[in-house]
């Protein structure tokens, strides 16, 4: 019998996506509605003394306009995991923090008229000194954006774990080296998209928005509303345009479009347009890392010390401080060191506020540490590859309890490691780059590992806390990661599968009916799928959602906890039918038979049959139908202890990296050469799925690294408002990549399945950066300060 | 992302286009759009109407006249790219404009009218000493570009064909961009004894020989472009 997970089925969901019939936010049927256009402070920090919206309210085809002024009678802030009460209102106030922040919305016939109005809004705005870099936000002479904080620091933590003061002490090496990463973010194809209708007489809002979680976000969103929960319905339309974490942050535009609907008593719609993503949407924060790695002569890592400042913006927008806490649990990544210091800040400035975006905090922390470690690796006269392997956690430690709390369920690090670079050629790279630099090119290679978390813990956002408030009586807890499924076999012996996992793209159906077909004895074909989260009628809680990279195994892990239930269900009633004992049976090719007499059968259909046409003929205690519906919680997802150590994530794949470069001496261009990619997901469902995974965080990953980032000058006002200037990696740049999997399925997710939607975005800088800093030492220059672009490169050429 | 309100007027002859441009004030011709429509949609631009060139006929097409290449101004990039009579010297150019659907869509006319100081073929004109007819007149490319997104024509006044004489010696045409379809940091062309260069001014300009003094901008700082020019520059002339 054919097994399906393991095999590169093509996806289902591609054939309507292709053909232009994806079901988008902007392709949801609504009657008539209104369109929005937000009025947008053009200042980065000014006050605003007064705001008159009477211009734009008799404009042509206007109905009704809302300015955030009014918001504090019709809402409350958004809640967010730090101490300080940051007043974050869907639109300033009484005062603008970002260039680009909402101060008005308008909503019109038509998006033209909307526009025209939205630029007849008055806003009457005394600029004040913005606040724009991390050292900036680290001024005390600088303005507060925040009057209640006094400061722009919203969190300060030192996380101590084992012994790193005697560690350093200890060292006979110790490297330390300072990154500078500016914001960058994922773009997704489909920009930001609501559309909201309110029915007053049930007081019931609903909303179609292109939102893809975590559902933590819908209770915020609906205390900020003042509305309890079941009065808000948020359903997410079967197709969205790519995600990557950045419509996470979709949220607080939610409550504007909702709130224009509840003043129009008729359905609202806002499709976001390119130039208001790039500005106004949300970015990975710029952050300045510094790392110091105490080593041995040996190579060995005795002790990991960051200081780190992670730049949110002008708002701490949940589920930010995340960026600086996702990566705790695997801080240390694949290295055996035990003694660390974590010093983790984060500030305000006057930029947008921050969010998830793919590798979220993993990318940042493999950059500090791979580039490091390289540069300990030179010192010491060891290979890079050499380094590594000396301080690789072994693959019998496993499931290995890091110095922080992580528990790596699975994983084998030194064979990935060696499949790498066996499938870069490793030697046969250096022996090239030694020949290139005898004719004066400047050819580098770089290594890159990161253990790769999935299924985040929702309890780690809270060691943003300090233990003190965590202990405080009255203060509740956070933790957990579940997901819910159910798995029906209908009259006809079809079986239907519906989750709520709001996926982006990544071919959910596809995986989960490859699952499903195995578990039950079928083929994918005879497994309907049903993707569709709606808050009404999903079985959701707050973990709920695809971020984090948990569907493989948490999602498919769910729906294969409900559909063995339900083959349970199918044997009780074929072992009725054919007066056998369920242990004797199997579901093969849509039949149950006995095993060893294929001939003793009953057809799937049949038992359908008698579960729904003639439940009063099934075993005793059966009820009518088949199905079931289950969640799967992680039992590994416990709050952060008093010390600060937490599993953060569930599931830890690893990715190696070997990147090969060329830099042109004249233009400064980064040219790869060579791109391998090593990569354990634990037991793979699609391996056409991981692949595209792997090509597109790798290219993401790469983008950030070599050329994409959003660029403000030292009044905050946004220079790079259009894709002309936010330069995307395009598939005229994009590397081949030579691909190579391990398998070292997960003990803790039922398909053993881990997950790989962000993987190579948190190895792709590290490896490019080790790249290129190892291209440029022949001329003694270390770039430190992300993106590399051709510019950068020149001006540390100058310097 | 919408333009503000204007009037569309789409004429099917060079003199009623004309009578429109003179006749209400902050009028623009329109032709490929691919330049023009994003600044109507970030509202940078707001002419109170547009005079589309999309139905003029005699505007679009290319000949040889007397051993020069003549194109009409409404002439679609990518057609004088993939046209036999094409000079090499313009086709390699135009390869670098843009991409493919950009071109299927954006006029040689209206690349040399937006006179952006990065754009290819403004710089092939200059280095191959075009000739840039109008409804009116006759101007030497080196008399067209006088500024950004500046040239010598009237408000009233359209672009109707470019003469292209043929060059004499060899040519060359180089480019620097960032990523594939980029406006260039850099660009070069040579024609014979001529070599001009683009992104380093306001205007493209024929190379003396000397130093370069570029402005720098978002992405290049001066003494990068200076750099990348002056590799171009001596590539192209060892060409």
């Amino acid at each position: 019998m054919t097994r399906w997970v393991g095999q590169s089925i093509p996806r289902r969901e591609d054939l309507p996506l292709l053909t232009g019939r994806g079901q988008f936010v902007d392709d949801v049927p609504i009657a008539n509605p209104l369109h929005v256009a937000f009025a947008r402070s053009p200042w980065a920090h000014a006050e605003i003394r007064s705001i008159d919206l009477s211009a734009a309210l008799a404009a042509p085809g206007v109905a009704v306009a809302l300015s955030g002024a009014e918001l504090p009678d019709l809402t409350d802030p958004f809640a967010a995991g730090i101490t300080h009460r940051l007043a974050y209102y869907a639109m300033a106030v009484d005062r603008a923090r970002y260039a680009g922040e909402p101060v008005a919305a308008v909503a019109a016939e038509s998006r033209y008229q909307a526009e025209d109005a939205a630029e007849l809004v008055i806003a009457d705005y005394e600029p004040l000194e913005a606040v724009v870099t991390v050292e900036d936000a680290l001024d005390p002479a600088k303005p507060s954006l925040h009057d209640q904080v006094g400061s722009n620091v919203v969190v300060d933590r030192t996380l101590r774990y084992g012994d790193p003061d005697g560690a350093f002490a200890r060292a006979d090496l110790v490297v330390t080296e300072t990154l500078r990463w500016e914001r960058y973010s994922s773009t997704p194809i489909e920009t930001y998209g609501v559309v909201a209708d309110y029915e007053p007489a049930s007081g019931l809002l609903t909303m179609w928005a292109n939102f893809m979680g975590p559902m933590t976000l819908l209770p915020v969103l609906a205390r900020s509303l003042r509305m309890p929960e079941e009065k808000l319905r948020v359903i997410v339309p079967k197709d969205i345009g790519g995600s990557f974490g950045i419509k996470s942050s979709l949220f607080p535009y939610m409550s504007v479009v909702g709130l224009l609907a509840m003043r129009a008593g008729r359905p609202v719609k806002w499709i976001e347009d390119r130039a208001e993503h790039l500005i106004g949407s949300s970015h990975q924060p710029d952050r300045v890392g510094t790392r110091e790695l105490a080593l041995t002569n040996d190579g060995e890592i005795i002790g990991l010390r960051a200081h780190v400042v992670d730049n949110l913006g002008a708002y701490v927008r949940a589920p930010e401080p995340a960026t600086t806490y996702r990566p705790l649990g695997n801080y240390v990544g694949p290295y055996r060191v035990r003694d660390v210091e974590l010093h983790l800040v984060d500030v305000v400035s006057n930029k947008v506020p921050t969010g998830p975006n793919r590798g979220y905090g993993c990318q940042q922390v493999y950059l500090e540490t791979e580039r490091t470690l390289d540069e300990a690796a030179q010192q010491l006269h060891l290979d890079p590859a050499e380094i590594r392997r000396r301080n690789l956690i072994p693959a019998d430690a496993f499931p290995y309890e890091t110095p922080t709390g992580g528990v790596y369920d699975s994983g084998d690090y030194p064979r990935v490691l060696e499949l790498a670079l066996e499938t870069a050629r490793y030697t046969e790279l250096r022996a090239m780059q030694a020949g290139a630099r005898d004719e004066g090119r400047l050819v580098g290679i770089g290594i890159g590992l990161a253990v790769d978390p999935s299924i985040s813990n929702m309890g780690y956002i809270t060691v943003a806390l300090p233990p003190e408030v965590r202990q405080a009586p009255g203060y509740n807890p956070k933790s957990g990661a579940a997901d819910w499924a159910q798995v029906r076999v209908s009259s006809s012996g079809k079986v239907v599968v519906t989750m709520g996992t709001a996926p982006q793209g990544q071919g959910h159906e596809t995986a989960v009916a490859q699952v499903v077909a195995d578990e039950l004895g079928l083929t994918p074909d005879d497994v309907a799928t049903i993707d569709a989260f709606d808050s009404h009628t999903s079985v959701w809680s707050v973990s709920s959602g695809s971020y984090s990279s948990r569907f493989a195994g948490i999602a498919a892990g769910a729906v294969r906890k409900a559909s063995g239930v339900v083959k349970s269900q199918i044997l009780e009633i074929g072992a009725s039918l054919l007066e056998a004992s369920a242990d004797d049976l199997e579901l093969v090719d849509g039949q149950v038979r006995v095993k060893g007499s294929p001939d003793r059968s009953v057809s799937l259909r049949r038992i359908a049959g008698v579960a729904h046409w003639d439940p009063h003929g099934l075993p005793e205690g059966m009820d009518a139908g088949i199905q079931a519906s289950e969640v799967f919680h992680m039992p590994s997802s416990a709050p952060p202890t008093d010390d600060d150590r937490i599993n953060s994530s569930h599931a830890y794949g690893f990715v190696a990296e070997v990147v090969a470069v060329e830099v042109d001496p004249v233009t400064w261009r980064v040219t790869i050469l060579e791109y391998a990619s090593a990569n354990d997901a634990g037991t793979i469902i699609n391996p056409k799925l991981v692949e595209g995974q792997t090509y597109g965080s790798a290219l993401h990953g790469l983008g950030g690294a070599l050329l994409e980032e959003f660029r403000w000058d030292e009044d905050g006002q946004f220079l790079t408002g259009t894709f002309a200037d936010y330069r995307c990696l395009t598939a005229a740049e994009a590397p081949r990549i030579a691909t190579a999997h391990v398998e070292t399925p997960s003990p803790f997710t039922p398909v053993g399945a881990k997950g790989c939607g962000e993987s190579s975005s948190e190895t792709a800088p590290a490896a490019v950066a080790n790249a290129v800093a190892d291209a440029l030492r022949p001329l003694g220059l270390k770039p430190s300060h992300l993106p590399l672009t051709p510019a950068r490169l020149w001006e540390l050429a100058r310097s | 992302m919408k333009p503000a309100p204007f009037e569309y007027f789409r004429p099917t002859s060079v003199e009623e286009a004309v009578a429109l441009l003179a006749e209400h004030e902050d009028a623009k011709p329109l032709a490929g759009g691919q330049s023009l429509v994003p600044m109507l949609n970030f509202r940078l631009a707001r002419p109170a109407a547009l005079v589309d060139l999309g139905g003029i006929d005699e505007l679009a097409g290319i000949r040889v006249d007397d051993g020069a290449l003549v194109v009409g101004a409404m002439t679609r990039q990518w057609d004088l790219e993939h046209s036999p009579e094409a000079l090499p010297l313009l086709r390699e150019a135009l390869a670098h404009v843009g991409h493919t659907a950009t071109r299927c869509r954006g006029t040689v006319g209206g690349s040399l009218v937006h006179a952006d100081p990065t754009a290819e073929l403004p710089v092939c004109a200059l280095a191959l000493g075009a000739e840039l007819v109008t409804s009116r007149r006759r101007i030497p490319a080196e008399e067209f570009f006088l500024s950004v997104f500046t040239t010598a024509l009237d408000p009233d006044e359209l672009l109707v064909e470019i003469r292209f004489p043929t060059p004499v010696g060899p040519t060359a045409f180089l480019e620097h961009s960032h990523r594939h379809g980029d406006f260039a940091v850099v660009c070069v062309a040579r024609s014979g004894e001529r070599i001009a260069v683009g992104g380093v001014g306001p205007t493209p300009v024929l190379w003396d020989g000397g130093a370069i003094d570029p402005v720098g901008d978002l992405f290049a700082p001066a003494g990068y472009k200076r750099d990348v020019a002056r590799a171009l520059l001596e590539q192209a002339a060892a060409a």
